[in-house]
């Protein structure tokens, strides 16, 4: 079957949304595929809210105030042209979200922004601490009315399997259908917006099963370039529960939650010692590391508490009623009356595909957007930008494709062999990645997961897919080696400073099969081709 | 405590279906079903309760949280999600899964639920302007934001079944954020589709509101869409307008 001007969008969370919305607009198609239905997209599971420097506090807050909150957050590394854009466009964009009908928290017509990490500003406009899937629910619906016209046309149980790249431009990429089984092949430019890498970290992220990271691997193999792979946020307040990390949302302690740990008896509010100005609002990699430092303490027991016990019953009665509600559920335990332990886990990978301030990738009629993309959070992401992110990303990356669209053909394919991964395979390389890729980094650690991970490459008899997310594991560990300082998220005791020679990208691709991780030239004002 | 998880298995394709056992040792309890299922495919093999090496349990799971929906099934007959089935409320050690029954089965537990989103088509649910939405209004209006369309309620529903005309209760929090979002006039078309194959269709059960895993107060929502659609209730103004 052939349509009019088409593209593909593979993945149907916030940035494919706001991909395909976009190009709705200007008529043209797109087939969004995901491997289950936007309502189960990881986007859902955004709490705290969306920055945009929408002034209306009364503290002449500003988007260039936002622009360098978000520059410095991410200790500048990410181009100004990028941040520039995203901060100039926000206020823009929430103020679309607002006529889309998501009931932010608002009085008087009037939107209240809350505070929140690494922002001196209230700047988050926010849906209690369900803002993720408040906004989801809004562009759910709105996508809904181009599906009734034609133009947004769902594959919502197809995963991706392959993707044809040849002479740097993409021709197709196949698709399996979970329910039949069977392949499809469709031909055409394409969007990836498949979201962080959670899936090399299973288990031991606050994302969902459904973040496989198989996109990654399967991008990887076919050529495609990626950016600052070491860049892996842990979220300071995250708890254990049954399989995965329980996120306790910024939002506790932008309304005035408080982190103390226990030092000789007594407790230690460690974060209003060090910190006086932001306190327990410093950006995340700032307190994921005093966490992880703190049993170096004297006396010190290192097990962190958030105490929410003093917050307003008005508070905990309406915006943070789901968050207190999700704690009873899943901690056993009233936050109202007892402080949470919680500690560091992995919530968001600032490295992705490199792409340009347009949101191309260095392969032709290949895009990327959202998680899935390495854009505007540098070396670590401020709270509130990422929704912001992917709703932008998404749109850029739309008007870039919608230049390359054409008619598109869907075609019966055969499936690729060893396209299921085995969980023992899963495992082993979870487990080398985490020894490696902690909150602290000895140079000792990286290696031995380098090595570790180098002999997952070569396993006998592995599935096809398992060897490729062995290969992008390496590009990770060999991205963190590679950068010899310690900036944002990424901190080495080795070199424990930031090393302005190291205010570039770390790259990696696979080049005849081999991983090749390298440095980027300096960054640019503008990043707007490939180098 | 090891408990027998029981699965109701169908091949891809087939039209029987048949029982499989595994047994899966919980110490605490606080193990989810969802958890549970996704320990178990892990092994390798997965073995049933007699040692056979089986093939892995077809299922539908991504948040592991309650927020999205995906892994809706029957546990010990009600409709629910796996991963707000704690293993320590089944005190015998029993627990039967079985795939929710009004939808196609595809594979073992994982169900067809496109119904769902094929109503919200045939309801016509968007919004026609820009949100008019108020402060009176937006508690209403996020409380409608929260449904995961995972299905429970049209399973539990003794109205529904797909294909009638009845679209049942997963369309109308939707249904109540556009009707209190948009101007009456512009939403003509969206409350006489609501009252056709929702209102009418509607036997007021309210079992759809016991097993909402979100809590949704479905009573609430459609009471509210009731009074905007069909008795021509103005909305409410913001209270400084």
């Amino acid at each position: 079957m052939e349509r009019n001007k088409t593209v593909n969008i593979i993945g149907a969370g916030l940035s494919g949304l706001s991909a395909a919305i976009t190009l709705a607009r200007t008529g043209v198609g797109s087939n969004l595929i995901s491997s289950l239905p936007s309502e189960r997209a990881q986007s859902v599971l955004a709490e705290g809210g969306i920055n945009a420097a929408l002034d209306t506090m009364g503290q002449h807050d500003s988007p260039e105030e936002h622009y360098e909150d978000t520059m410095r957050g991410g200790c500048r590394l990410e181009a100004e042209s990028a941040v520039r854009n995203l901060t100039q466009h926000a206020p823009e964009i929430v103020n679309e979200l607002v006529r889309l009908g998501v009931p932010f928290h608002a009085e008087g017509g009037k939107l209240i922004l809350r505070n929140f990490g690494g922002q001196k500003k209230k700047r988050t406009a926010y849906a209690k601490s369900s803002t993720g899937k408040i906004i989801m629910t809004a562009l759910i619906d709105e996508a809904r009315r181009y599906e009734a016209a034609g133009l947004i046309r769902r594959f919502p149980h197809h995963e991706l399997v392959d993707m044809d790249v040849r002479n740097g431009m993409l021709y197709s990429v196949t698709v399996q259908d979970n329910f039949s089984k069977t392949g499809l092949s469709f031909s055409g430019p394409a969007i990836l917006c498949t979201g962080g890498l959670n899936g090399f970290f299973e288990g031991a992220t606050t994302g969902t099963t459904q973040n496989t990271g198989n996109a990654a691997a399967i991008a990887f193999r076919a050529g495609v370039r990626f950016s600052n792979l070491e860049m892996i946020q842990y979220h300071p307040t995250t708890a254990q529960i049954s399989d995965k990390r329980m996120l306790i949302s910024e939002a506790a302690r932008g309304e005035g939650g408080r982190l103390f740990t226990v030092r000789n008896g007594a407790r230690w509010y460690f974060m209003e010692e060090k910190y006086p100005e932001l306190k327990n609002l410093m950006p995340r990699d700032v307190i994921s590391r005093e966490i992880a430092l703190l049993k170096e303490n004297n006396g010190c027991t290192g097990e962190v508490f958030l105490d929410m016990t003093e917050l307003d019953r008005t508070i905990w009665d309406g915006r943070l009623s789901d968050l207190r509600a999700e704690i009873l559920s899943y901690l056993h335990i009233d936050p109202k009356n007892t402080p949470v332990s919680v500690s560091p886990g992995i919530h968001f990978f600032m490295g992705g595909i490199q792409v340009t301030d347009r949101h191309e990738t260095g392969i032709r009629n290949l895009y990327a957007a959202g998680e899935a993309a390495c854009k505007y959070h540098g070396a670590n992401r401020l709270g509130g930008n990422s929704l912001l992110g992917a709703i932008y990303g998404g749109r850029v990356a739309a008007e870039s494709a919608a230049n390359a669209a054409v008619p598109i053909r869907i075609e019966p394919k055969e499936l690729p062999k060893g396209i299921d991964s085995s969980a023992a395979e899963r495992t082993k390389l979870r487990e080398a990645l985490l020894s490696g890729l902690g909150v602290v980094r000895t140079p000792e650690s990286m290696e031995r997961a380098k090595t570790a991970v180098e002999a997952l490459t070569q396993s006998e008899g592995c599935a096809a897919i398992d060897r490729d997310r062995a290969l992008f594991g390496l590009a990770m560990i060999e991205s963190a080696l590679l950068r010899k300082e310690s900036r944002g998220a990424h901190y080495r005791t080795d070199y424990s400073a930031t090393d302005e020679a190291y205010r570039r990208f770390t790259l990696a691709e696979r080049k005849e099969g081999e991983v090749c991780v390298y440095l980027a030239p300096e960054i640019q004002a503008k990043e707007d081709t490939h180098v | 405590m090891i408990y027998t998880i029981s699965v109701l298995r169908k091949e891809r394709g087939a039209k029987e279906t048949y029982w499989e056992s595994f047994l899966f040792e919980s110490e605490t309890g606080h193990d989810t079903v969802a958890s549970a299922l996704r320990a178990l495919n892990a092994r390798e093999p997965l073995t049933n309760a007699t040692g056979t090496p089986v093939r892995k349990i077809e299922w539908e799971c991504s948040c592991l949280q309650k927020r999205c929906g995906a892994c809706a099934m029957l546990v010990n007959g009600r409709p629910r999600l796996a991963c707000d089935a704690r293993l320590s409320e089944f005190s015998d050690g029993s627990v039967q899964l079985k795939p929710l029954k009004k939808f196609p089965t595809v594979s073992d537990l994982t169900v067809d639920r496109s119904i769902l989103f094929e109503n919200l088509k045939t309801l016509r649910l968007w919004l026609r302007t820009d949100s008019e939405l108020t402060d009176r209004d937006r508690e209403l209006a996020y409380a409608s934001s929260e449904c995961i369309q995972c299905g429970c309620c049209l399973e539990i529903c003794p109205n529904f079944y797909a294909g009638g005309r009845f679209c049942g209760m997963a369309t109308v929090p939707i249904t109540t954020r556009l009707l209190v979002e948009m101007p009456t006039k512009e939403a003509k078309e969206i409350a006489k589709r609501y009252v056709k194959h929702t209102f009418e269709g509607c036997g007021k059960s309210l079992a759809c509101r016991d097993v909402c895993p979100r809590k949704i107060d479905t009573e609430k929502l459609m009471v509210n869409a009731n009074a905007l659609a069909l008795w021509k209730r103005k909305r409410r103004k913001n209270d400084h307008q």
